[in-house]
């Protein structure tokens, strides 16, 4: 009924190579920044926003970047972790070594250390492929956990190979709230999302995607593969290093080599596939699905027992957790396995035919 | 549509999940949060902890509360994950009044929350583990090392060792290999060995375990190759059986293994059993303590009552009872806090950590709280976190530990400087100076 685009004809060039060409999608995703931007700052509390928001902006962005390289461009990479790490330990040695580094050019040099690193490991894709690459860019996780492990430089030579961060500051402003970090959080998810959504729709992107559906084919029509699979690790790892400068910098403060450890690699791969491969939108989906519900089924648990009477223990509600959130991803991709942000678009097409959708 | 209708519904039920707290927070208790690795790769160990400090708390509740005020625990799973670890903190930090103090049982966890606990003014309390550095009180104010750190382990273990060869010369020219977890728990010993060894002309073998530490093999055939004089040994969790068990199969003696104060607990070596015979560790303080009063008036107060934990037959185990020492310590902290703020008052955290700054558990205290012949005396001062560096080694006979010395202390000399030179490159990187003497008395 709202949700139509009836009666929008689009009379120029500029407006038919709009990001958003519906109106309703341009007020709803204005709204929706409004509502990030104002809303959210004031309503939620520092839990939300310590423990849940800024994590789930964070890992957004990272599923973001690491989905432009494996949903775009079908480049399977396992490597997320070690260039997030990159990232973060890049731009804590800039900001320990240089004096008066300011917050924004340290994450953003880590991030172009990261984009160094994962071009390096990104040469084997012109190679190898599918699950072959895999496991190649597995061998930049273990390097690089090994290289923050053992090299003490990059640690500035701490004892136990742990680094910290404090006094934050954005061109003057102290990041220290928690309304503060969010907000820092959201301006990079933004900014990267945009870039990246206007980078998909241009003719690197195409390229990208020529490239993911049939490189042979690709290449007969005069496309690059080296080209567009190193621009594909290129901007991917930028951006995953942005994130790992944030995660450590903004949300823990303190990080080992652990924090980027396989596991994070694995999860970040889990959020763009249950949030929707080659989807911009199917990143955040996957990243709020995988950061969020677990926290929310830990404590909907025990308020639930208490609902009906029933104490549940502390670790049986940690395995309960893990259960459903298990059996939650298989529900989910059997209805859709395409990801959520196709069942986000289902919904919008039948916005489009409501009241008779078929 | 479905899924939006899904979204929804998940979402008010966060909002109303998060509420509840509001209602409990009106009665008058003192909350003390328990951060858990019930489930993960430490959970075996672990979870007795968690079992102990809970009980203790009983206990305490059983005994009249905090010159009446009730202790209440609400514990929060991190599996050993920093992440979920720093969730947790964010969770139950303004829970029920507000949290007293954090005992996070994981390193990566306390270097986190050691960036945050500043602002949210609530101690830290993390025996034996967590940054060794932070007995200086004067650079961490919010962190409390209490009853020693893992370079006091290493040291004692290191004098144990020297005291069975005779005498700190006898080492010379000896080799000690170390076998440690590839993190910051691990690493953290290190310097302590190092310097010790330049003293004492030793040399130091670094075996390093990757996470969880479940794969060792390599490892011990590296060991079974140089035949270290002795084997040190950091591990926790499901990696010190991992150890003993791959130090049978390779035929390296266990009675020259001697773990530090997380490797040396009935859960490690139970599977093992009779094979493990020998294998001795420094226990700061406490160790297994069956026959301790404490523990008994735990099992008549509180397991009797149908209201215990854990299982009955772990209390008095070693890793209860640091549960059960920890959540002492944390109590007596408030205690001394009350004397100061106001008897029968709920303190805050800030209240609490001048509490725990100012602890003076002396002998006669300790033992009227059941604790004879578990812990020698601790007092803290605004300087020094850590209240006492007393340990003892005890050996696995097959079945259970026996003491195998007598009370060790850490050598001030050597370790005060390493304490000194940490913090203030700590403060140097942060920028923080050090605290005036005016600021110890708020």
């Amino acid at each position: 009924m709202l949700y139509r685009e009836n009666g929008q004809f689009k009379t120029s060039y500029r407006s038919d190579s709009q990001v958003f060409p519906i109106a309703q999608d341009r007020i709803g995703i204005w709204l929706l920044l409004a509502f990030a931007v104002i809303g959210v700052p004031l309503l939620a509390d520092e839990y939300l926003f310590r423990a849940v928001l800024i994590p789930f902006l964070i890992l957004s962005l990272a599923a973001l970047g690491l989905n432009i390289l494996v949903g775009y461009c079908g480049q399977i990479s396992l490597g997320t972790g070690a260039f997030m790490a990159v990232g973060a330990y890049a731009a804590y040695n800039f900001m320990v070594r240089i004096e008066g580094m300011p917050l924004l050019g340290a994450v953003l040099l880590g991030g172009a250390c990261a984009t160094v690193v994962g071009v390096l490991f990104g040469i084997p894709s012109l190679r190898i492929k599918g699950l072959y690459l895999a496991v190649a860019t597995l061998a930049a996780q273990f390097f690089v956990d090994w290289a923050f492990l053992r090299i003490s430089w990059f640690t500035n030579n701490s004892s136990s190979g742990s680094v910290s961060v404090s006094n934050l500051n954005f061109f003057g402003i102290a990041i220290n709230t928690p309304t503060e970090k969010y907000l820092l959080c959201l301006g990079f998810l933004i900014v990267f999302a945009m870039a990246a959504k206007n980078l998909v729709r241009s003719h690197v992107g195409r390229e990208w995607m020529a490239i993911r559906d049939m490189d042979v084919a690709a290449a007969v029509i005069g496309i690059r593969p080296v080209y567009a699979k190193l621009t594909a690790f290129a901007v991917s790892s930028f951006i995953v290093g942005v994130a790992g400068a944030l995660w450590g910098f903004v949300h823990l403060g303190s990080w080992e080599p652990a924090a980027f450890s396989i596991d994070r690699s694995f999860q970040l791969l889990f959020m763009i596939i249950i949030g929707g491969l080659g989807s911009i939108m199917g990143s955040i989906f996957g990243a709020a699905f995988i950061v969020i519900l677990p926290i929310f089924l830990n404590q909907a648990l025990p308020a639930l027992g208490a609902l009906v009477g029933v104490t549940i223990s502390t670790a049986a509600v940690a395995h309960t957790e893990l259960m459903i959130f298990g059996a939650l991803i298989v529900f989910f991709l059997i209805v859709e396995p395409h990801g959520l942000a196709r069942l986000w678009s289902i919904g919008k097409e039948k916005m489009r035919l409501w009241p008779f959708p078929h | 549509m479905k899924f939006q209708s899904i979204a929804l519904a998940a979402m008010l039920a966060t909002l109303s999940s998060l509420t509840p707290s509001a209602a409990l927070a009106q009665e008058k208790v003192q909350f003390f949060p328990s951060l858990t690795g019930r489930t993960g790769p430490v959970a075996p160990n672990a979870t007795p902890f968690a079992n102990g400090y809970a009980d203790y708390m009983k206990l305490v509740n059983a005994r009249g509360g905090i010159n009446g005020v009730k202790t209440l625990v609400e514990e929060c799973e991190t599996a050993y994950a920093t992440d979920r670890g720093v969730e947790c903190y964010e969770r139950l930090k303004g829970k029920h009044g507000g949290a007293t103090v954090f005992q996070p049982l994981s390193t990566g966890i306390t270097f986190a929350l050691t960036e945050k606990v500043p602002t949210d003014k609530i101690p830290l309390i993390t025996s034996g583990y967590g940054r060794s550095d932070s007995a200086d009180g004067s650079i961490f104010k919010w962190n409390f090392p209490l009853i020693g750190h893992y370079w006091v382990a290493g040291d004692t273990v290191l004098q144990h060792i020297a005291k069975k060869e005779g005498g700190w010369d006898k080492l010379k020219g000896k080799k000690i290999g170390v076998v440690y977890h590839d993190s910051p728990f691990g690493k953290e010993l290190l310097p302590i060995l190092q310097e010790r060894s330049k003293m004492h002309g030793f040399e130091l073998q670094l075996l390093p375990v990757p996470a969880p530490g479940v794969e060792q093999k390599a490892i011990w055939l590296q060991v079974r190759q140089q035949r270290p004089d002795f084997v040190v040994m950091q591990t926790w969790g499901v990696m010190t059986a991992t150890a003993i068990k791959e130090a049978v199969a390779t035929g390296y003696p266990r009675d020259k293994m001697f773990g530090t104060w997380w490797s040396g607990a009935e859960p490690d070596l139970k599977d093992v059993g009779a094979a493990a015979k020998g294998y001795s560790a420094v226990m700061m303080q406490h160790g297994a303590e069956p026959d301790a009063p404490v523990v008994k008036e735990i099992l008549t107060k509180v397991h009797d009552k149908g209201q215990g934990t854990g299982p009955k037959e772990e209390v008095g185990q070693v890793l209860y009872m640091r549960g059960v020492v920890g959540a002492m310590l944390s109590v007596e902290g408030v205690r001394a806090a009350q004397e100061r703020f106001g008897k029968g008052k709920v303190m805050l955290g800030d209240n609490a950590r001048w509490g725990y700054e100012n602890l003076n558990l002396t002998q006669a205290k300790l033992d009227a709280l059941g604790f004879k012949g578990v812990m020698r005396p601790v007092s803290t001062s605004c300087f020094d976190h850590m209240g006492s560096a007393w340990a003892r080694v005890h050996t696995w006979d097959g079945a259970k530990f026996t003491w195998a010395s007598d009370w060790l202390q850490a050598d001030d000399q050597i370790i005060k400087p390493l304490v000194k030179a940490s913090a203030e490159k700590y403060a140097a990187e942060k920028k923080l100076t050090r605290r005036e003497p005016a600021d110890c008395q708020s």
